[in-house]
């Protein structure tokens, strides 16, 4: 009975955050209807699914008590290295296989950097991120990179019945990280590293191949992301992504995700990410010009938070 | 007695369901030292945290020298003259010992440059009165948990307030360093001031306090002078019930050996504020109490952090289990080996706080409670309420989260976590440090059953009564070295403190 209650407790911020979204759609509703239509619904949830299927990797590396500044440029080469390979072979198994190992090397060597070579991953993530902004002019000479193979293009554009394919991918993601975070011991040790790090090498958690793991998790989901974003614009672009990682962030900490590590929950993440791609596609709709819209997210991020602490406090 | 310069009348706080405190009213005089009693989860930290603005209460006041004063937070409580030793060390690691001291008051030339100098010279005067042997811009995260917890001390000291709060301010420090602190204490009342102080070991009382306010399940019980008492009413008072002091040791059947350990040696990474560990050799009998003794500093924690692998790149030696040879690169294989190692550091090596205590007891064994990589929700849950249960771990429930415990009660958790894994030796680091009389006799009782049961136990405590009570052999450490070795019925006080200086 008294446990019932805390558990509702838990999710109360999610509910509010679910509460906020509603409003601000009735809002934009009512300031332009066009909003509600199935056009721009299915618009939203294009717009959220990249975001949110990265942003639930990024919950776990702040749980675990670090960050990742890379997924920017992350989304970025992986995407490119997917539009070469497809463009070179013509084969959208190779070319997609391509951009998954781009993430899991890139991850792996961000976890291996932090975990190992115990650099903090704020440092780690950064030089990753300058070094593959690099990378990606450097390979594409400053050109987009086209394809022509429709099937590869599907993955961004495409749909099964009337739902676009990349929101079954952020479902399915979605489903992933819950089920990771909430039943697996994978899970567990995610937690607990990251609330106390050296009680859990105390108790036999291998510290090092969690976060190596993690970050590798971060990787992948990353370039399914990247896939994603890459295919939608048709093209492969070495600006692409910019700031990606910082929108992954915000959606965390709006969700309730601690930046100190060790709390956080993946369906949070996805309640912020819906309440920025709500935010934001609204402001557009009713004609706030970019400028403002960044004013306003800042605005959400401390509201978030501070309504946070003081609930806690209390 | 002196006029009275504290009263906190009627005072209630809740968290959530928890009723911690029920109209409690306390009031304390100048010149005077007033304990302040009860079992663990009584309400003694939560009543100190609204004194000193930490926490709000929902009902009640706080009276300073008869004028009603409102302590929103711990600036005011200042300003009031109350300053307070956490139980838990609320130290900045990163910073040092004197930054730490002068923590938001640190000395300015002119603005805004800080004068490290003068804050240095400063500190030192309050090192030297405690007589503790480190230096002013040694970072806290270098120092061991006593010496924390005598910064920690200094602070207060360093705040010259008019009521002072002590909240276990010697569950950390060895005998010696507390007969300094109670020097000082006995000083400061000598000076007026009111000086409230919190502890669970009973002969302390007798040797500072003047008054004595025992609290139970968050209501006030009474209050006595100290000179009128004895033990045996105050734990009458706490607990409601008589609680024998004796320790329960029955003569357990020796069997083979189970533990031995051949030349152990640890060099620590230069800097570190360790102690190194010279060629110990011991073994350890099945159904045996091994007790080591030592002064604080004697590399006793860092034993237990050796045969646990914690430090395994720079240990040397041989370790047996059962006869085999086990090779310990990590704590997970010494888990699995059989070792457990329940630590008293509840903050830094034992729990995560913001877990439940469920988590928190299960987190050695993830791998036992899960099928494939699935967690077995049910069976971990039963696991968990048979712990509470058996260590008397009070809290709402399982899900509760570990920050949310009294102190001993987390301590309670982290022995409730290493019984779990069932180990062939348990490595006990204070087991009773912060754990209330009542706790401690049911903590005897368990050591004593365990033994009976076949385990080899060794156990580390800084009270010598409780080491030769409770052990059936006891050696003694001194400077990283094994310099003797007694049996419970040869062991003295003296001859270990003896043993242990050489
Ligand atoms: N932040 C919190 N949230 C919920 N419950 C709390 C919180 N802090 C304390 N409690 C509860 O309040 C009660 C009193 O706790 P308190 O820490 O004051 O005990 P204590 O007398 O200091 O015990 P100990 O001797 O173990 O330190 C306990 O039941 C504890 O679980
Ligand atoms: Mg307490």
């Amino acid at each position: 009975m008294r446990e019932k209650k805390k558990m509702d407790l838990g999710s109360l911020r999610e509910l509010l955050l679910i509460g906020v979204v509603i409003i601000l759609c009735i809002i934009w509703t009512i300031m332009n209807p066009q909003f509600i239509s199935m056009n721009n619904v299915t618009n939203i949830l294009r717009q959220g699914s990249y975001t949110a299927i990265a942003a639930v990797g990024m919950t776990m590396v702040i749980i675990i008590g670090e960050i990742d500044l890379s997924a920017g440029s992350l989304i970025c080469a992986s995407g490119l290295v997917g539009a070469m390979v497809c463009k070179s072979t013509n084969n959208v198994v190779l070319a997609v296989s391509a951009a998954l190992l781009v993430g899991v090397v890139v991850g792996g060597s961000n976890g291996v950097l932090c975990a190992v070579g115990k650099l903090p991953g704020f440092i780690a993530t950064l030089a990753s991120m300058t070094v593959l902004r690099g990378l990606a002019y450097i390979i594409t000479g400053g050109n987009s990179v086209v394809w022509t193979n429709e099937a590869f293009t599907k993955i961004g554009t495409g749909y099964v019945g009337i739902v676009p394919i990349p929101v079954i991918i952020m479902l399915v993601v979605i489903i992933f990280g819950v089920f990771l975070t909430s039943k697996l011991r994978f899970g567990r040790y995610i937690y607990a590293v990251g609330g106390n790090m050296e009680a859990s090498r105390w108790s036999g958690i291998a510290v090092v191949k969690v976060k190596i793991i993690v970050y590798m998790i971060m990787g992948v989901l990353t370039s399914i992301a990247g896939l994603i974003v890459v295919t939608r614009l048709g093209s492969g672009q070495p600006s692409a992504g910019q700031n990606f990682e910082m929108d992954c962030i915000t959606a965390a900490v709006v969700g309730g995700t601690s930046m100190s590590g060790g709390r956080g929950k993946i369906i949070g993440t996805v309640v912020g990410v819906l309440l920025l791609t709500v935010l934001t596609n609204g402001m557009t709709l009713v004609g706030i010009n970019t400028y403002w819209q960044q004013v306003f997210k800042g605005i959400i991020i401390v509201v978030s938070v501070l309504a946070d602490t003081h609930t806690k406090k209390n | 007695m002196g006029k009275v310069l504290l009263e906190m009348k009627h005072i209630s706080k809740s968290f959530g369901a928890v009723r911690a405190l029920k109209d409690v009213s306390i009031d304390l005089h100048e010149g005077e030292v007033l304990a302040l009693m009860g079992e663990n989860g009584a309400g003694k930290s939560t009543l100190m945290n609204i004194l000193s603005g930490s926490l709000l209460p929902q009902e009640g006041e706080i009276y300073v020298e008869g004028q009603k004063v409102s302590v929103t937070d711990p600036v005011t409580a200042k300003k009031h003259g109350i300053a307070k030793i956490h139980q838990e060390l609320q130290v900045v690691p990163e910073l040092n010992v004197a930054e730490n001291i002068f923590l938001g008051r640190w000395f300015k030339k002119k603005l805004p440059v800080v004068d490290f100098e003068s804050m240095i010279t400063e500190t030192q005067k309050y090192l030297d009165m405690l007589e503790l042997d480190v230096k002013p811009t040694q970072k806290v995260k270098d120092l061991r948990i006593g010496e924390q917890q005598l910064v920690e001390i200094a602070k207060a000291l360093s705040l010259d307030a008019r009521i002072l709060v002590m909240d276990e301010p010697t569950s950390a420090i060895s005998e010696k360093e507390a007969e300094k602190l109670f020097t000082i204490i006995r000083r400061l009342r000598s000076e007026g001031r009111g000086i409230i102080y919190i502890t669970h070991r009973m002969e302390e009382i007798f040797k500072i306090a003047d008054r004595l306010t025992v609290m139970r399940d968050g209501a006030y019980i009474g209050t006595v002078n100290a000179s009128e008492t004895d033990t045996d009413e105050i734990i009458r008072m706490m607990v409601g019930r008589d609680v024998s002091e004796q320790y329960p040791k029955d003569p357990t059947e020796k069997g083979d050996v189970a533990f031995e350990v051949k030349d152990l040696t640890y060099t620590p990474a230069p800097g570190s504020f360790r102690r190194s560990l010279k060629n110990i050799s011991l073994k350890v009998h099945h159904g045996e109490v091994l007790g080591i003794a030592g002064l604080a500093g004697a590399g006793r924690t860092e034993f237990f952090e050796c045969v646990a692998g914690v430090h395994a790149r720079e240990v040397t030696g041989e370790i047996y289990i059962e006869g085999k040879p086990v090779s310990i690169r990590k704590p997970g294989d010494a888990i699995r080996a059989g070792i457990s190692f329940a630590t008293e550091d509840r903050k830094g090596s034992g729990l995560v706080l913001q877990r439940s205590i469920g988590e928190n007891i299960s987190l050695p064994l993830l791998r036992q409670f899960s099928k494939y990589f699935v967690m077995d929700l049910k069976n971990e849950g039963r696991a968990w309420e048979e712990q509470i249960e058996a260590l008397k771990v009070k809290a709402p429930g399982s899900r509760t989260l570990a920050s949310a415990l009294s102190g001993g009660n987390q301590q309670k958790v982290i022995l409730a976590r290493w019984l779990l894994t069932k180990p062939k030796l348990l490595l006990l680091d204070e087991p009773t440090r912060g754990i209330d009389v009542g706790a401690k006799a049911e903590i005897y009782q368990l050591i004593n059953n365990l033994a009976k049961a076949g385990m080899a136990i060794i156990v580390v405590s800084s009270e010598l009564p409780e080491v030769i009570g409770i052990s059936d052999r006891i050696v003694t450490f001194c400077e990283g070295e094994l310099t003797g070795e007694f049996l419970q019925a040869e062991a003295t006080q003296e001859k270990l403190l003896h043993s242990a200086t050489k």
